[in-house]
């Protein structure tokens, strides 16, 4: 079986970013960049399906600038095959997104595509289940736990309500939530042995997807500031005043 | 214009998220609700109650059954037609199937809007909302989930839309439900919730949030959690409240035992009143928190419960 994963490149999450002063967008320069968490895990579950017998091959796909490349290898290094970088410097939105990987996995013809549940910058949230529309496969979202058995895959969910088990037939698409596993770190000598493993660089045009942007982000701000409030001194003044001064209870 | 809401609902009832986004869509055109599931008539004739809702459709087959997404997308791309707007709540259900019908549609998804600009102009949160986006669109239809919590619930009652069925879109014969292991509660849902207490790290163990239960039972409340809380092993997933778990905005929000990461500020800074009770003075949480106590939460919590009488 052969697995194919999409992974970002994103601010990374511990950093406290900053809205542009012209209101265009976040500051990206001089961030630190990595790969977005969600992808790490949908990385890490592929690796182990490999591990486990499941995969033969694991191939790790980013879109984006040039510095993508960094992301794919974090993967390699991790345990990936080999990679494919998508390089454009267009804003890629994810429906130009799902197109282009549509285009890969006609080419790569894997059994199964992992991606994370959601990118943190954008909060979107939406690449997986627009691949599946295009490519008529079935999903299994948010998934926290994957067992691969003849043919199909049971994906267990988490809802709203709880979790929730749906049976798909393989090919089928994936995305990871927070609880599917915990990613491992690359060794040394893994990252070493990374920088030799394949890395293939196409553009959107090989694919002849239109990637221009559908969405137009008109301006960036700031939330609405949340200010502190006051001290109180005991759970009776407390009381008092969500009582008479806020009242809430 | 017109537009399309896709209700949430557990077949004999409308889910509040529904109503939220019927709020929402009443900025954009007439409104026609889809009730989508199996044997969920009831669910059909309860949205058709609802406030500013003109017409319901209801498309009762086994292929809705716990709206699997690949049937909800055709379904929902079969009934596209005129309408200038599709909008869903950004619910599990919501973010499962809408990018589906989007894709199909070729249109770009406004994810988790918080707020209506213009009939092709929305604000979104970015980055866990520590940036807000006011993006348009150029594409003919809007396809659009909503957040609950940024729009008030429309009434139940005052509509009296008529219920029309429509046909299946059939079963992709893909993907099937298997099972579900869902919390049951007697408790008020956390993301429809008035009042919600919420642990952290600080309660130490699981069993400590029974001092949570006490004080949940007298205020009629819902019991969340910290991402720590639930990492530590605490509580189950499904009471987080957070940046990746759930976002909610009640009247009154008590943080107890928990430090205020962003994380976890990203889920519930839009409450109306919030308290925190922590014992480290220098926790973030204070700096949101309308009301701080800063105290042990073992003294606290159960002198708390004594209070409410």
């Amino acid at each position: 079986m052969k697995v194919l994963v999409a992974v970002k490149r994103v601010i990374d999450y511990n950093v406290k970013i900053r809205v542009k002063s012209d209101n265009t967008g976040v500051e990206t320069a001089n961030v630190k960049m990595s790969m977005n968490p969600f992808d790490e895990i949908a990385v890490e579950e592929a690796i182990r399906l490999k591990e486990a017998g499941t995969a033969t091959e694991v191939v790790v796909v980013s879109m984006g600038v040039k510095q993508s490349q960094e992301t794919i290898r974090t993967a390699l290094a991790m345990g990936a095959d080999r990679g494919i970088l998508v390089e454009t410097d267009e804003d890629l939105q994810p429906l130009a997104v799902a197109k282009l990987l549509k285009g890969i996995v006609e080419k790569e013809s894997p059994d199964m595509i992992i991606l994370g549940k959601q990118a943190i910058d954008d909060d979107n949230g939406q690449t997986g289940q627009m691949l599946g529309a295009l490519l008529d496969w079935p999903q299994g979202t948010f998934a926290s736990k994957v067992a691969v058995a003849d043919g199909s895959v049971d994906v267990t969910r988490e809802v709203d309500g709880g979790l929730q088990t749906v049976k798909l037939s393989l090919p089928a698409i994936v995305t990871s939530d927070l609880r599917l596993n915990e990613p491992r770190y690359a060794s040394l000598p893994n990252i070493m042995k990374a920088k030799k493993k394949p890395l293939e660089t196409v553009t959107p045009a090989d694919f002849g997807v239109d990637v221009a942007p559908r969405l137009k982000t008109l301006k960036v701000e700031e939330p609405a500031a949340r200010s502190a409030g006051i001290k109180v001194e005991t759970v009776t003044e407390l009381v008092d005043k969500l009582k008479n001064e806020a009242k809430v209870i | 214009m017109s537009v399309l809401v896709i209700a949430e609902h557990d077949n004999a009832s409308i889910k509040d998220a529904t109503l939220n986004t019927v709020t929402a869509a009443k900025e954009l055109g007439d409104i026609t609700v889809l009730v989508a599931g199996n044997g969920c008539a009831a669910a059909a004739d309860a949205a058709a109650k609802i406030d500013g809702v003109s017409k319901v459709l209801l498309a009762d087959d086994a292929a809705y059954d716990h709206e699997i997404a690949e049937n909800m997308g055709t379904l929902v791309v079969s009934l596209a037609g005129d309408y200038s707007h599709i909008l869903a709540p950004a619910t599990t259900n919501g973010k499962n199937f809408m990018p589906r019908v989007a894709a199909l549609l070729d249109v770009a998804q406004i994810s988790d809007i918080v707020k209506v600009e213009s009939a092709d102009t929305f604000v979104r949160p970015i980055y866990a909302g520590n940036a807000m986006a006011t993006v348009q669109s150029s594409d003919e239809k809007k396809i659009i989930t909503v957040r609950g919590t940024a729009f008030d619930a429309a009434a139940t009652e005052g509509g009296s839309a008529s219920v029309e069925a429509v046909a299946s879109a059939g079963d992709s014969g893909k993907s099937s439900f298997v099972g579900e292991e869902l919390s049951v509660s007697e408790r008020p849902e956390l993301t429809s919730a008035k009042v919600i207490i919420s642990g952290g790290r600080g309660m130490a163990n699981g069993e400590n949030f029974a001092m949570l239960e006490k004080v949940a039972d007298k205020l009629g409340a819902a019991i969340g959690a910290s991402r720590a809380a639930v990492d530590a092993g605490y509580v189950p997933n499904d009471m987080q409240v957070g940046q990746t778990g759930k976002i909610v905005a009640p009247e009154l929000y008590i943080a107890v035992g928990i430090s205020g990461a962003i994380q976890h500020l990203a889920g519930m800074k839009d409450s109306k009143v919030i308290v925190a009770i922590n014992k480290d003075e220098e926790a973030p949480i204070f700096q949101v928190a309308d009301y701080g106590l800063v105290a042990d939460l073992f003294d606290a919590v159960p002198e708390l419960e004594k209070e409410l009488g």
